[in-house]
């Protein structure tokens, strides 16, 4: 066993360019990888998040600069880039929480056929996709 | 097999058990708890939400105590993921531990700035 665990060959030649983009990922893999990169932007813009906690309870006069920020911009921010990000929040949000639940569900009712990893990561983008598409819609004023 | 121990141990960062994969879990099942009950009480409320509604669902006392506990709830789930992020990518252990480092403090500042803020409501 320590015989083959020493010769266990190491591939590092991927190349992120060029390489992985040719990978066909399965709906699953899809929703995985998206799952990690919603992750890590809800991460980047956690002190926005906080910012927009702070600005909309504070006070009436931070929520009027709350509400102004998406309508005007702040400073030399404009507001449609403050709606942009606002949207891609509100996308890495609801993949991660859709994501996430089929997680716990999984786990919970051992529902791990290859069947279920299909469907369930289809109704998990069309899912969040389409309420990202509905409330951006609302976001931006379309409704 | 190389020697992983003592002055040679890899720097991983991560706890070889149960502990952080279901404490990641508990935190993501009461974050979607408190999702719905913010959700709830944003649509359960009459009428156009302004200021007085918006920070009204965040100054009752209960409502406080929870969202405190949900904020560290996040904290904890996101350091758990952001971990597995860096151990996944990064493999030289210094770049790593610097990274880790800068997650920690990246959350523990805005988790101290969320607390502030709730709490002076």
């Amino acid at each position: 066993m320590t015989e083959l665990a020493k010769k266990r060959p190491e591939f590092r030649n991927i190349n992120a360019l060029t390489d992985l983009p040719t990978y066909r990922l399965p709906a699953a893999g899809i929703v995985s990888i998206l799952h990690r990169i919603s992750g890590v932007v809800m991460f980047l813009l956690l002190p926005f998040v906080v910012w927009l906690f702070d600005t909309s309870v504070s006070s009436e006069i931070s929520f009027a600069r709350f509400t102004a920020a998406f309508n005007v911009g702040i400073g030399f921010v404009p507001g449609v880039l403050i709606k942009l990000v606002a949207l891609a929040l509100i996308w890495a949000y609801l993949h991660h929480i859709v994501a996430g639940i089929r997680h716990l569900y999984m786990d919970m009712c051992h529902a791990v056929t290859k069947e279920f990893g299909k469907s369930s990561a289809v109704f998990t983008l069309v899912v969040s996709l389409g309420l990202t598409a509905a409330l951006g819609a609302k976001l931006f004023g379309l409704y | 097999m190389s020697v992983n121990y003592g002055s040679k141990r890899v720097v991983v960062g991560a706890h070889y058990g149960l502990r952080d994969w279901l404490a990641q879990r508990v935190t993501a099942a009461l974050m979607v708890l408190f999702t719905l009950i913010v959700l709830a009480q944003v649509l359960l409320t009459s009428g156009e939400i302004g200021y007085d509604k918006w920070a009204g669902i965040f100054s009752a006392q209960w409502m406080k105590a929870l969202t405190f506990s949900v904020f560290i709830a996040l904290a904890y789930h996101v350091w758990v993921g952001m971990r597995d992020v860096w151990m996944d990518y990064i493999k030289p252990v210094g770049i790593r531990l610097v990274l880790q480092v800068f997650t920690l403090v990246w959350l523990l500042s805005c988790l101290g700035w969320a607390i502030q803020v709730l709490w002076r409501l």
